[in-house]
């Protein structure tokens, strides 16, 4: 075992810790640890665009971003950190540029812009050009200059290790720290992956910028990678996990695969039909049709389907039509996209249309932060030196549906600001001791699955747990739909305990990896399918079928998840005054084998926009 | 080992197909060496399959120690180049129907950096190389308050080599490098290319007098594996070219 000092310790190398990388590292000693090399990241996938009221090609303001925002995430965004974030949006993109970020140009030199869904001008008019844009490949050019300024800061990476646990001072999990005590965090425990050795890092400071966790649903956007490692670990250690429930399928994967086809080939004309050749969004959307925001696209989609107007032998996807635009045109915006129907469904977009479906694209929850990128532990406390940035992280900007390049917004936005506040942080604190054999639960649980000697794969469970999240916890969901999905996630964790991987060396053993990130998901599941269940209503990316509106008066908060002991003898056995019980407006509890799954909630702040119908 | 398309039973079933991986394995004994051997596996594949699928068919259901890197699953992240019928390849870019199913299927690591267990190789060379040639922005004076002017055009200069994804392709697939892993290799100077060519970046020189270096461009011997192997289309060779011209007329 080895063991190392940081000021700042950054979990992650995508474009948020990366981004928080840039801030700490000139003010502090810093490392990051990723378990992929960094431009290996899932950030280098994004295409579409990173958004912000810069006006360069039409009237716009941070304003009305903020108002889309909002609306777009049906009234559960904070105001207060939308506002954050659309402000400081106009600097995050000229930083980039300034980085070195190749944009699209216009005619006159400037930064170009083009329409996305749900951006709009003056509240709702019309759609505005918002979106800076390098081609289709926006991610792909913000994860190289990001990295590029690392290089040239001569950040300190320590690639290919995984983060397995996350060191506080208090055990939140055991359900009694009571509010307003003070705990911090120590550091993490790393696994590197080349070598098979454990790594403690002692930090003053630890951002957690881990991504996303598609890999929970079997059709996703999401790389393999995406195992929601960072929500599970603070969900473990007792954090809550904020919104879980709001997940957000993109509305044109290629079909059978996931694979993203950009919303941006709406934005340049693409029109969506189905098995007729009917434009169908005008029956769902009529004032913005196509560019209605994705829950929306996603759901009216899988409707058309369901009721037999599907396209394709089995009736079972829709089309996405370019065959109007010009060749040129597409090659000149939509390149990369084009390529990937070419290359992986054998379609040429020039001529025929493209089979699409919705994709698990996009988790809205995460860690619960404030707008400096502190982690809360219930609605008010912090934990001191704790951070969390990016997909991750739940700030709350998205709400129930994040829009369509708010994102690689939020990751440089908020990635800076916990880069910016964690060495701020570590400037004023001293080291906190480390627990005395930080490492255990980490080998114990390693070595258990390493040296068992034979037993269920990885491969199966993870199937399992991906088709069940599919056809029950997708885009329509009812009780008995989640129900099923709960039901099949615990007997998914009893069989956990029995896998074994068939790889033993130590040497960059992916195979045991792949088993730990396994536990992962079906923790990440379940605080999915415990919130869509207690959430009787619809709003954004989560629908109810058995409740098919949204319901204000009872569901205008945020979900806190807290995984917390076993009550002694039946009941939901944790004192008022210990954190999580705040309102008890979500009273449900489910228990699992070891610990039951607490649901708490946290007020949404509305500032300037109170609650409208959302109609598009 | 011959392919079979089994006749589809179900109107709409895509068909499905056996083939036979052979794979390269380095096996890490306990000593530390690599045992080197090949492997064979069949594999049930379908019309979209990758190579990528049916490696991770095999790791999932035969054998997990099977080793290799891999993230994105669609060409953008650069993780899973490897030698595929002993061209440099994607493996998930890589669709099986396109390599004649009907022969063993050879899969190696990339050539010239040294493996550390079946396909996974020691990347750590690689990204020295890259970062030598200053792969950043360079820029003197004052910030400007807005971004910096940049026409259509200019941006177009350089646009074929920001599509880089550090996959390695290029290089491992260079006779070059093979012989002399101290050379750049096509990578380096793909990223080098992008910053000269940007009009708004100013260590040109500094980025040209480096690969002016010995083992800087002039030992590209214009085989054009570099620009065959590129997953994204780069025109690589092309790139080179660029680069030595400028180096002789210091015109960028
Ligand atoms: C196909 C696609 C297209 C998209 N297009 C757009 C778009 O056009 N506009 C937009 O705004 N948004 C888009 N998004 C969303 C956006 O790209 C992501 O939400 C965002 O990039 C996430 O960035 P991140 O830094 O939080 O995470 P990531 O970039 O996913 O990085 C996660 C990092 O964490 C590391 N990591 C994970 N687990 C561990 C661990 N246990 N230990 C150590 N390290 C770990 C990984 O190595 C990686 O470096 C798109 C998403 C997808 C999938
Ligand atoms: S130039 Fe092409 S082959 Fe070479 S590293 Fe870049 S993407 Fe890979
Ligand atoms: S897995 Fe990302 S490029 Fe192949």
């Amino acid at each position: 075992m080895q063991t190392h000092q940081y000021d700042v310790v950054i979990v992650g190398a995508g474009g948020a810790g990366m981004r928080a990388a840039l801030e700490s590292s000139t003010r502090v000693r810093t490392a990051v640890i990723s378990k992929l090399y960094p431009t290996r990241s899932h950030t280098g996938a994004a295409q579409g665009g990173m958004c912000a009221a810069l006006a360069n090609v039409e009237e716009d303001n941070w304003e009305w971003h903020t108002f889309d925002t909002v609306k777009g995430g049906d009234y559960l965004v904070d105001q207060d950190a939308a506002e954050v974030m659309a402000k400081e949006a106009i600097d995050a993109v000229l930083d980039l540029e300034k980085m070195g970020l190749p944009f699209n140009r216009t005619p006159e030199g400037k930064i170009d812009q083009r329409r996305f869904g749900g951006h709009t001008r003056n509240h709702g008019e019309a759609a505005v050009r918002r979106s800076c844009y390098a081609a289709d490949r926006t991610g792909h050019m913000i994860l190289q200059t990001l990295y590029q300024q690392c290089v040239k800061n001569e950040v300190e990476f320590y690639n290919e290790f995984y983060v397995l646990d996350l060191l506080v001072d208090h055990d939140l999990a055991a359900g009694h720290v009571p509010e307003g005590e003070e705990v911090n965090v120590s550091g993490v425990v790393a696994y590197e992956l080349a070598t098979g050795e454990i790594h403690v890092f002692q930090a003053k400071s630890v951002v957690i910028a881990t991504g996303g966790a598609g890999k929970i649903f079997k059709t996703t956007s999401n790389a393999h990678t995406l195992t929601g490692d960072g929500m599970a670990l603070a969900y473990r250690r007792g954090i809550p996990l904020e919104d879980m429930e709001f997940f957000q399928f993109h509305p044109t994967g290629l079909a059978g695969l996931g694979i993203l086809l950009s919303e941006a080939a709406r934005g340049e004309g693409g029109i969506l039909r189905n098995a007729d050749g009917e434009r169908f969004m005008e029956r769902y959307a009529p004032t913005i049709k196509d560019l209605a925001p994705r829950d929306i696209v996603a759901r009216s989609m899988a409707n058309e389907v369901r009721e037999g107007r599907g396209a394709g032998p089995n009736k079972d996807y829709v089309l996405l039509d370019l065959t109007h635009l010009e060749p040129a045109h597409i090659d000149a915006k939509l390149p990369d996209i084009t390529e990937f129907a070419r290359t992986y469904l054998g379609i040429e977009p020039y001529t025929e249309p493209v089979p699409v479906y919705p994709t698990a694209h996009y988790a809205m929850g995460g860690i619960p932060t404030n707008i400096e990128g502190e982690v809360l532990r219930n609605s008010n406390d912090v934990i001191r030196g704790l951070y969390a940035a990016g997909e991750v992280a739940c700030v709350s900007v998205h709400g129930s549906n994040r829009l369509g390049t708010n994102s690689l917004l939020d990751i440089n936005v908020f990635g800076k600001r916990a880069g910016i506040s964690a060495a701020h942080y570590a400037v004023g604190a001293s080291f906190v001791d480390l627990p005395e054999s930080p490492a255990v639960d980490v080998v114990a649980e390693l070595e258990q699955i390493r040296v068992r000697p034979d037993g269920e794969r990885v491969a199966d469970l993870r199937k399992a747990l991906q088709e069940t999240m599919d056809a029950n916890a997708q885009v329509f969901r009812t009780r008995e739909s989640l129900q099923q999905a709960l039901a099949d996630i615990k007997a998914l964790h009893k069989r956990f305990r029995a896998v074994s991987v068939q790889d033993k060396s130590k040497t960059f053993n992916t195979d045991l990896l792949e088993a730990v990130e396994l536990g992962f998901l079906l923790d990440i599941a379940e605080t999915v399918v415990v919130g869509a269940l207690n959430r009787d209503e619809s709003r954004g990316g989560h629908f109810r079928e058995d409740f098919p509106k949204r319901d204000d008066e009872n569901y205008m908060r945020h979900t806190m998840a807290y995984r917390r002991p076993l009550p002694a003898k039946g009941g939901r056995q944790w004192q008022s005054g210990a954190d999580g019980d705040h309102d008890g407006a979500f009273a449900y509890t489910e228990v699992f084998d070891d610990y039951q799954l607490v649901l708490g909630s946290k007020p949404v702040t509305v500032t300037r926009y109170q609650p409208m119908e959302r109609k598009y | 080992m011959t392919a079979v398309a089994e006749a589809p039973s179900k109107i709409g079933e895509v068909p499905s197909f056996t083939v036979t991986l052979r794979v390269l394995r380095h096996l890490p004994a306990d000593d530390g060496e690599l045992a080197e051997r090949w492997d064979e596996f069949q594999v049930q594949a379908h019309g979209t399959d990758r190579v990528l699928d049916a490696l991770h068919q095999v790791k999932w259901e035969q054998d997990g120690s099977l080793t290799f890197r891999r993230s994105c699953a669609h060409g953008v992240c650069g993780s899973d180049a490897m030698r595929i019928n002993g061209r440099n390849r994607l493996a998930c870019k890589t669709l099986l129907k396109d390599l004649d199913p009907s022969k063993p299927i050879t899969v190696e690591p990339i050539k010239g950096l040294p493996v550390i267990k079946d396909l996974v190789v020691d990347m750590e060379p690689f990204f020295a190389s890259y970062r030598e040639i200053m792969p950043f922005l360079i820029t003197t004076g004052n910030e400007p308050t807005r971004e910096r002017l940049q026409s259509a055009e200019q941006r177009e200069r350089f646009d074929d080599t920001t599509k880089c994804i550090l996959c390695a392709a290029c290089t491992s697939s260079c006779p070059v490098f093979w012989t002399d892993g101290q050379y750049f290799g096509p990578a380096a100077i793909v990223n080098a290319h992008r910053f000269i060519f940007d009009s708004r970046d100013e260590g040109g020189a500094q980025r040209l007098e480096i690969l002016n270096d010995k083992e800087g461009v002039w030992r590209c011997r214009t085989t054009f594996n570099c620009t065959e192997a590129c997953p994204r289309g780069i025109q690589v060779t092309k790139a080179i070219q660029e680069v030595k011209r400028a180096m002789i007329t210091r015109a960028f």
